[in-house]
């Protein structure tokens, strides 16, 4: 990217936004979206453990067929902390609350967010809710699974579904609040000539993921404050022994959940796209249609959660429908496939950690993606609803995909946020079994769910026993690979090596200001004159461009 | 264990039907996964930094190939779904000679199986090889789901409402039921076992089942003891109409509407009479719900359903 105004990248004469301010005030009440923005990692990376923790339990019960280690009603707990933790507590605010808090005012030269003060309030909001719903889970537990489904949560439930439901609400306002703030952001506070499309891929994604969030969030709201009226009060919606229809609770809630997959996987591949752009040295391939794929994404997503209820009893004709609208949602996920690899070719490909978790993202992603279309396929869902199938599918999209997305982030941004280079072998191997982790857990899910595994059995048929012991020797593997980081990353603050303002040599206006930021960002406001990813085109250079990755 | 499963039984007509479909899915999802990989690899060698591979005449026009694989994807996208769109509809709608219907009620964390005959069975569901089946559906308490993996079916079985479902088991043996829907602290254990028999061996196990009078019959002793004659047999003063004959036929109802009168809407006259009042007469069906189990409203079903039919009212 062509900018004019151009920011020394040593300007000693500013203070950046770590040394700002020191002291707990300085971080509790600051309104520098930076600051929060890191926050939010720390919240987010504090619920991951616990998520990863429930998943270990579960894991370790499933080695024996008998599922021993835990009584029935613990292991009910442990699915259901897992999936509310790891859902809303994770997964949604992962990419867009950390790296998009952070970066994307950088990233189209703002100097903070529309509403700093809102962010706050949302970053405040969402420990609020996280920790009333951890509570909750644990003292007590909540026994429905994430879904919640009627009338078991409303009528039968022993649980704290009421207090659970409540932290869920809560963070709903969080999620609204964040969308809220980077939708405004994006519209009213891009730098001169930074026209739409000039924007980075990245923010066309956390764009489209904040349209969905202010969106969808208010429906899940409303679906469990009703639930919530229906136990509390014993008004009839949901439930047919009282005059309610337990399909309705279904509908709503996909309403918001199928979306809230889009909101989980949009930001992950705006990610993808500006590493694989940076390690491939070219611009993403087909970029506009790379932005406009994003948006139809999330609109053609609201119009797909019936393929959740293909076995419900739902008229069939309306299975067919939302099954035909599942098949088009995944023609831009196809085409951004495509794109991605297209942006491959021809490039000057170096394989730094970044580039490792990105195209095993595009992998993982992939396979997700096609054993989504077979359980998108009617038939074959009637065999595979309810299954380890299915597990093993939307794993692979959230784990597989939207965790790799994260890590490739993160190390992608970590000299710009920390000002400090991670050590580059470290980080490959974590790369690497995560990806490998990753298979060993999931891919033998696949096989259990053909076989015939229900989701949500603390106990199974013997004979599925190998396929589940694998499946828990892969999640060992993986959870080496996810606690690595957390090591070679604290050891990079102190001791890893001064990044500079753009050791990736990439283009983006966030590469632009020195690193770590300054308290605003940019000395002075940047004019953009051209498209994003201005990497340079070799037939215009004699040799392989400059720019070599320093060594850690 | 001396062997890993790869592959379920396949032990029904359904099971062939999804098989087929399923072989087709898993082809078309491999090939494109080994494109993918096998592209990203091959890029990333020969466009490894240091690489000496040719990178002139980069493709700059995008679009023809975009619209190239866009819609290459979608046309695979909508045979897939045409396939996958027709067999649902024929797995999901029973053909018209299938048998007579055999009950199955869910129930934390049970399945309840009433034979069209009077016979019962829990968790464990015999059925003659080669004839097809019909099962109505139905729960007592949360949502459950009915699954015969080795048959490649299921289908939620929700409270207050009838689903059917349909098979013809093509192979002899025990094939497991399990339960889908997540139901509460026994899901696990909420299973049983379907026994696929030779059409004699069938008949003779039906004999054995002990002498229970078949289902209507049941449920007249239940009408009576009930005191559903009370209001609406035949020398009864209270203005009630009389059920005989009205199934399967439309029914007005107060307030315009008119109904066919199937085993949901019996079951909803018995369970929710609020919710729906014959035109022309006083609100005073009392409400059962709470007072039966879902499987004594299935004999009182099977009994009004004996009063439509005069072949089988004349036994
Ligand atoms: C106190 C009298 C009374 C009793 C006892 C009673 N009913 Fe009714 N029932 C009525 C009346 C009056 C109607 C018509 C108004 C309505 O639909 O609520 C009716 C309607 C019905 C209908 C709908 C008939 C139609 O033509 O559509 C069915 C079916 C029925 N009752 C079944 C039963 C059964 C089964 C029982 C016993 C479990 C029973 N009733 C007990 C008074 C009674
Ligand atoms: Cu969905
Ligand atoms: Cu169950």
């Amino acid at each position: 990217m062509t900018v004019t105004t151009f920011i020394p990248a040593k300007s000693t004469a500013v203070k950046n936004y770590l040394t700002a301010g020191f002291g707990i005030r300085s971080w509790l009440l600051t309104t520098d979206h930076k600051r929060i923005g890191l926050m939010f990692f720390g919240s987010v990376t504090f619920f991951f453990f616990i998520g990863g923790a429930a998943a270990t339990l579960i894991r370790l019960d499933l080695l024996d067929p008998a599922g021993r280690l835990v009584q029935p009603d613990m292991y009910n707990r442990l699915f259901t902390m897992h999936g509310v933790v790891m859902v809303w507590f994770f997964l949604i605010p992962s990419i867009p609350t950390t790296l998009g808090n952070f970066f994307l005012p950088l990233m189209i030269g703002a100097k903070d967010l529309a509403f700093p003060r809102l962010n706050l309030l949302s970053w405040y909001l969402f420990n609020a809710s996280g920790i009333l719903a951890v509570y909750f889970l644990l003292v007590g537990g909540v026994d429905t699974g994430w879904t919640f489904y009627t009338p078991l949560s409303s009528q039968y439930a022993t649980g704290h579904v009421l207090p659970a439901a409540m932290a869920v609400f809560v963070n709903g306002f969080s999620s609204i609040l964040t969308g809220l703030n980077f939708i405004v952001t994006t519209h009213r506070l891009r730098a001169p000539g930074m026209t739409w499309f000039r924007l980075p891929l990245f923010v066309w994604a956390i764009y489209a993921t904040s349209l969905v969030m202010v969106l969808a969030t208010p429906v899940l709201a409303m679906t469990l404050a009703l639930m919530s009226m229906e136990r509390f009060l014993g008004i009839g919606l949901f439930d047919p022994a009282i005059g309610g229809d337990p399909l309705l609770f279904q509908h709503l809630f996909w309403f918001y959940s199928h979306p809230a997959v889009y909101i989980m996987i949009l930001p992950a591949m705006g990610v993808v796209s500006e590493v694989i752009a940076c390690y491939a040295r070219k611009p993403v391939f087909g970029y506009r249609g790379m932005a406009y794929a994003l948006m139809s994404i999330a609109v053609i997503g609201f119009f797909v959660w019936g393929h959740h209820m293909f076995v419900t009893g739902m008229s069939l004709y309306s299975g067919v429908v939302f099954s035909f609208m599942s098949f088009i949602v995944a023609v831009p996920s196809a085409i951004k496939v495509f794109n991605w690899i297209a942006t491959l070719h021809k490039g000057w490909i170096t394989f730094d950690a970044p580039m490792l978790y990105a195209l095993g993202f595009v992998g993982l992603f992939t396979t997700g993606g096609v054993t989504g279309l077979v359980v998108a396929t009617l038939a074959a869902d009637v065999h595979l609803h309810d299954t380890y199938f299915v597990i093993a599918h939307f794993h692979f999209i959230m784990v597989g995909g939207t965790v790799s997305a994260y890590f490739a982030g993160l190390h992608y941004w970590w000299p710009k946020i920390t000002g400090r280079l991670y050590p580059e072998m470290w980080a490959r191997l974590a790369a690497i079994l995560t990806f490998t982790g990753f298979n060993f857990t999931f891919f033998p899910q696949f096989i259990l769910g053909y076989l015939g595994m229900p989701r949500r059995y603390h106990a199974y048929p013997p004979e599925f026993q190998v396929w589940n012991v694998l499946s828990s020797a892969g999640a060992s593997i993986l959870a080496i690979a996810y606690i690595l980081p957390l090591a070679y990353l604290g050891w990079s603050l102190l001791y890893g090596k001064r990044a500079g303002s753009n050791p990736w040599h990439a283009t983006g206006l966030e590469w632009m200001t020195s690193s770590p930021p300054p308290e605003h960002n940019f000395v002075r406001t940047p004019v953009v004159t051209s498209a994003p990813y201005a990497y340079p085109d070799p037939e215009t250079l004699a040799d392989e461009p400059a720019g070599r990755r320093p060594q850690a | 264990m001396s062997w890993i499963p790869f592959w379920p039984d396949t032990a029904s007509n359904t099971a062939v039907t999804v098989n087929t479909l399923a072989i087709g899915l898993f082809a078309v999802s491999a090939f494109i996964c080994l494109v993918v990989y096998a592209l990203i690899l091959l890029f990333a060698f020969r466009y490894r930094r240091g690489g000496s591979a040719d990178r002139s005449h980069r493709v700059k026009k995008s679009w023809h190939w975009e619209i190239g694989w866009t819609s290459a994807t979608l046309i695979a996208f909508l045979v897939l779904f045409v396939w996958g769109a027709g067999a649902y509809l024929w797995l999901y709608q029973p053909p018209a000679n299938a048998g007579d219907e055999i009950y199955v009620v869910g129930k934390q964390w049970m399945w309840k199986v009433e034979h069209p005959g009077g016979q019962r069975e829990i968790d464990a569901l015999h059925v003659p090889l080669g004839r097809p089946i019909r099962l109505v559906l139905t729960s007592q308490d949360v949502i459950h789901s009915f699954f015969i993996p080795d048959f490649r079916i299921k289908h939620d079985v929700l409270p207050g409402q009838y689903e059917t479902m349909w098979f013809t088991a093509t192979k002899k043996g025990e094939f497991r039921i399990e339960c889908t829907q997540f139901c509460g602290t026994q899901h696990a254990e909420m299973g049983g076992w379907v026994t696929v028999m030779d059409p004699a061996d069938y008949q003779r196990w039906l004999n054995d089942q002990g002498a229970e009078p078949d289902l209507a019959r049941q449920g007249e002793a239940l009408f009576r003891q009930l005191g559903c004659s009370g209001c609406h047999g035949a020398n009864s003063t209270v203005h009630a109409p009389s059920l005989a004959g009205i199934y399967g036929k439309p029914v007005q109802l107060e307030g315009g509407r008119s109904e066919i009168v199937d085993d949901r809407y019996i079951h909803d006259c018995i369970m929710l009479p609020r919710t729906e009042r014959v035109a022309g007469y006083p609100p005073i069906m009392p409400t059962f719900a709470g007072q039966i189990g879902e499987e004594d409203v299935l004999k009182l079903v099977a009994y009004i359903k004996s009063l439509g039919n005069p072949a089988s009212a004349a036994r």
